[in-house]
């Protein structure tokens, strides 16, 4: 086993993480507008924004599950308890000790066991959920002669705020966890460039140097 | 859903960048067209013949009804038509609630009852000559087509009967009208017409109304963007089309929510509706805010936010009307005071011996609830309990959920008017008229009251007092250029304009409280937690960086 740099996150995969990002900023600063909580654009704009990020949003994530399924890159975020137990008392006992973190990054698996179920939540759960509840709510122009419709916007209203609080502590989490283990820079610098340190096999590593050079470092 | 698909098309076709999301910059747009020397009334603008040149008009005429005869002559048809509508019974059978009423029954709350006053209050009648029940409807002689269709302004009418001599001089020192001139420029009728009766509603200019005001005799594109001289043009008939001389459009039966939209070509002579002409989806959809937009107009009317305050246009309407402090004398004679200067700069009476006080309001915010078009009229006949005031003269009803309903915007009077306390009913006032009992003369609300009431057999306690009420009077005119329209944040925001409407979550209005808070409450402690965990890495473990 050897630590190589190596390139783990594709062009697109950046692409996709770093205008998701923007795409979310704007979602929840606009959103959190319209709800009221604060007044810095009009309504109008906020509507309008928030539309038009949503559906970019939508499209991007289309793209981005066209490319997980087409090129398998969606094995990485499997869930497993393997190694789970691990991360978790890192986080809440070994980092205060000076630890080392206790993953390494395998050339597929390039997400800790917390990560990737993390990462499969917010894809499976959060996203639908506030994806689902954003479209229902945009249409309830079309939906509001159905019986009962007044509740039902209430609680797409109340689904979407919640799941947007939840944006909001996933996010704040997330940004959080760069600051441990190494430096942010070195934690951000992967998602720009591309290259991380990862535990290859003498298979993997062979292969990547004669047949995919570019990759590794 | 097609507007959903055009929106979805125009999305894929990816023209929605947000230039067009802001294209409201071109804003205003200019006049639809160079100003009009006629005003626009619908398909009959221009006419097909003279009337200078009808021998008919040629012949001196004696008075009003020799006029009427020389009309009827030609249209021979008119007066049959004529007498079926509004303007000549004043008398309109609610079929939905099988109300009789019209200015014929009705108590309002400004002059409270045109019956047993038409000597004064039928000026306003289509008509010659109504002063008492004597009065023949079927005489199509007696219909004044004049004062709907004079184009001179010289025209006017005088009360059927003479009141108090103290009245008198508010009707001397008349000029002679030229009947010939009158009847040989006889046009389609224009603002100024219908205007007459109109814009005074409630005794005086924009009194009753608040969007109807002699301020829409020449308006600018400002002030009605559909009437505007420096624009459309357009005359009430424009809107209010006609077929055989009966008008679309009715306070008594209000289309709330137009679900036909523009009709095919021939079809639909029946409404004044805005969705007549400008259809369903009256947006263009060129941004996500027209499209959401044209979703509104199912709940939303579009006098909502296209008029977004009335009585503009520098003309004051009457809010509040206290008949309490009506009958004071000075040197036992009535009198009035002045004490509002309105925009346009005119004076108005705050104070009137025969009327009471008044509190006038200019750029009113109109007030908003769901409306299904249905109005409910406390007639002279309704019981009510004095107890439960304020009454509603007419209340309305409507909801979120009955399917005709929108949210629509009404002019809420208030007054305090006199009312059988005993019974507790509205009372018809003996207000005018040359005997003892008038109370524009004598002041004397008590035998006023006995006299109106006994005239028409109606049921009276004896006992009068001042009850206060309500009436409601959905706001149709004066619709703004669309660059003055409502803004989203006017409706949803927290203390916006529909703070009292129910039934629907509004965005930016309503939020469910253990909502936020316990979503407030897991960002503070996401970010205290992170603090935490920050501050025990800081301290645990000094120099060594992991």
């Amino acid at each position: 086993m050897a630590i190589r740099r190596v390139k783990i996150f594709s062009l697109f995969e950046r692409f996709w993480h770093w205008s998701q990002m923007l795409l979310i900023m704007t979602l929840m600063f606009t959103g959190f507008g319209l709800h009221g909580f604060h007044h810095l654009l009009d309504f109008q704009t906020a509507v309008t924004l928030h539309t038009l990020a949503a559906f970019a949003l939508l499209l991007l994530w289309a793209f981005s599950i066209f490319w997980l399924f087409t090129t398998r890159n969606w094995r990485h975020f499997i869930p497993t308890v393997k190694g789970m137990w691990g991360v978790l008392r890192f986080y809440t006992l070994g980092i205060f000790k000076g630890e080392h973190h206790p993953y390494r990054k395998a050339y597929w698996r390039k997400h800790n066991p917390l990560q990737a179920l993390t990462y499969l939540m917010l894809k499976i759960v959060l996203f639908p959920l506030i994806w689902v509840s954003g479209s229902i709510y945009f249409l309830y122009f079309a939906w509001r002669h159905v019986p009962l419709a007044t509740q039902w916007l209430d609680w797409t209203a109340m689904v979407h705020t919640g799941a947007a609080f939840t944006m909001v502590v996933f996010v704040m989490i997330h940004v959080y966890m760069l600051t441990t283990g190494h430096s942010f820079r070195e934690h951000i610098m992967p998602m720009i460039s591309g290259f991380d340190e990862v535990d290859l096999t003498p298979e993997e590593e062979a292969y990547l140097l004669k047949d995919e050079p570019e990759v590794i470092r | 859903m097609r507007p959903l698909s055009g929106f979805l098309l125009a999305l894929a076709l990816g023209s929605f960048t947000l230039t067009s999301a802001f294209a409201v910059d071109n804003w205003p747009t200019p006049p639809a067209t160079a100003k009009n020397t006629h005003q626009i009334s619908g398909p009959l603008t221009g006419g097909t013949g003279d009337h200078t040149k009808f021998e008919a008009l040629k012949q001196p005429f004696a008075s009003g009804p020799d006029v009427t005869k020389a009309c009827l002559s030609c249209h021979t048809e008119t007066g049959q038509q004529f007498m079926k509508n509004i303007h000549w019974t004043w008398e309109y059978r609610n079929e939905a609630t099988g109300q009789m009423l019209g200015k014929k029954h009705l108590v309002n709350n400004f002059c409270t009852n045109a019956r047993g006053n038409e000597g004064m209050c039928a000026q306003c009648h289509a008509g010659y000559g109504w002063k008492d029940e004597t009065f023949d409807f079927t005489d199509e002689t007696k219909i004044d087509c004049l004062v709907c269709h004079d184009t001179t302004g010289t025209y006017y009418k005088m009360p059927n009967s003479g009141g108090n001599k103290a009245c008198t001089v508010m009707f001397k020192d008349k000029p002679a009208i030229d009947l010939n001139l009158v009847a040989q420029k006889v046009g389609l009728p224009e603002r100024a017409d219908c205007g007459a009766c109109h814009f005074n509603g409630g005794g005086g200019d924009n009194v009753k109304h608040g969007d109807l005001s002699s301020a829409l005799k020449n308006p600018t594109r400002k002030l009605d963007v559909h009437m505007a001289v420096d624009g459309l043009n357009f005359a009430c008939t424009a809107c209010h089309i006609t077929n055989k001389h009966v008008w679309a459009g009715s306070r008594y039966q209000v289309i709330s929510k137009d679900h036909e939209g523009i009709g095919k070509p021939g079809q639909r002579r029946d409404v004044a509706t805005c969705e007549s002409c400008h259809g369903l989806t009256p947006h263009p959809v060129t941004s996500v805010a027209s499209f959401k937009r044209n979703d509104h107009i199912s709940s939303v009317a579009c006098q909502t936010c296209h008029i977004p305050e009335f009585a503009r246009g520098g003309v004051a309407t009457i809010t509040d009307w206290d008949w309490r402090t009506a009958g004071k004398t000075r040197n036992g004679e009535g009198y009035h005071e002045e004490g509002y200067a309105q925009g346009n700069g005119e004076e108005r009476y705050t104070y009137k011996s025969i009327k009471g006080s008044f509190t006038y309001g200019e750029n009113v915010v109109p007030l908003y609830r769901w409306f299904n078009g249905q109005m409910r009229y406390t007639t002279v006949d309704t019981k009510f309990d004095v107890n439960q005031q304020p009454i509603d003269i007419n209340s309305f009803t409507g909801s979120r959920e009955d399917g005709d309903s929108r949210i629509w915007p009404f002019k809420r009077m208030h007054t305090w008017q006199p009312a059988d306390i005993g019974n507790g009913t509205l009372v018809y006032t003996h207000l005018w008229g040359d005997d003892d009992d008038a109370y524009w003369g004598n002041y004397d609300m008590g035998k006023a009251i006995a006299h109106g009431m006994k005239e028409f057999g109606i049921p009276y306690s004896g006992q009068f007092g001042f009850i206060e009420t309500y009436s409601y009077w959905p706001i149709t005119h004066m619709v703004a250029p669309k660059e003055d329209a409502l803004a989203c944040e006017d409706c949803h925001s927290k203390e916006g304009r529909l703070q009292g409407v129910e039934g629907v979550y509004l965005p930016g209005r309503d939020h469910n409280h253990w909502l936020d808070l316990i979503g407030i409450l897991a960002v503070t402690s996401t970010l205290l937690a992170i603090l935490g965990h920050a501050l025990i890495r800081i301290f645990s473990h000094k120099g060594e960086k992991h």
